[in-house]
């Protein structure tokens, strides 16, 4: 599976469309973290628990999004946007949404769609 | 008597807010300076189309994520800032430090598979709920992008 942001992949053509896809999480770190990040609140630095739990956020929607595109016999996702939004203290949602499409081989080096 | 601790409590904490929250600082922006020369060969832009001559033998999206706490002189300062207006310059370091971070990571995820290029970088940034109401604990930052293999 070919994942990119953009809008089309370099020595590729787009054969067909087989449209939106996404992937969205809201995780939460247990309290001991959030505790944690309270202190860190007083010198500053940076919140490794929330970092981590961004990461597995955005791995946890990314993989929702590739089941999708899966589903739909597709071979890869053009044009992924995240957005994120902070839901309640301690908690993120992350979301991520792309075109799930089918690709073949460009016959010219460099082509594009 | 209450309140002489209550104020008490709140000035020492804004003190080692300050002390301990520029040393943070400090270390992360030396920190960031050396990695940001050290990923120099990675280029990057936000465009959205490639110039058609580069010939790419493959492409795939990077990341880079980071939480940055605000500390407590900076909530102390911004507050003080509301009252006259101007610039945070408490925050904008915040946030500039969060955005090279975040920018640090998707290059050396980059670099590590090889590629030279990363386009179409785009940032997503949310802010974190902090103690208080109206005031954030933080900022969360998402950088993504294409990264390329050129032959």
């Amino acid at each position: 599976m070919i994942v990119v942001n953009t809008e089309y992949i370099p020595g590729k053509r787009i054969v067909a469309i087989k449209g939106l896809v996404q992937g969205n999480t809201v995780r939460a770190k247990h309290i001991g973290k959030d505790i944690g990040a309270s202190l860190k609140n007083i010198v500053g630095g940076e919140l490794k628990g929330y970092t981590e739990l961004l990461v597995e956020s955005r791995r946890e929607a990314l993989s929702r999004m590739l089941a999708q595109a899966e589903e739909l016999g597709c071979n890869a996702v053009v044009n992924v946007r995240f957005a994120t939004s902070s839901i309640t203290s301690g908690a993120a949602e992350l979301y991520c949404y792309g075109t799930a499409v089918v690709v073949e081989e460009a016959p010219a080096p460099g082509g594009t769609v | 008597m209450e309140g002489l601790f209550v104020l008490g409590m709140s000035v020492s904490l804004v003190v080692v807010g300050l002390i301990a929250g520029r040393a943070v600082e400090a270390k992360h922006l030396r920190d960031l300076a050396i990695r940001e020369q050290a990923l120099r060969h990675v280029a990057t832009c936000n465009l959205r189309r490639l110039p058609a001559n580069l010939a790419v033998q493959e492409a795939f999206l990077v990341t880079g994520t980071v939480a940055v706490a605000n500390d407590y002189f900076k909530t102390f300062a911004s507050g003080l800032r509301n009252l006259f207006g101007g610039e945070m310059r408490s925050y904008r370091s915040l946030m500039e430090r969060a955005r090279r971070e975040a920018m640090c990571r998707m290059l050396a995820q980059a670099d590590a598979a090889g590629a030279r290029i990363v386009w179409n970088v785009r940032y997503e940034t949310a802010c974190l709920h902090g103690q208080e109401r109206n005031k954030p604990g933080g900022v969360e930052v998402i950088v993504y992008g294409t990264a390329l293999k050129t032959a």
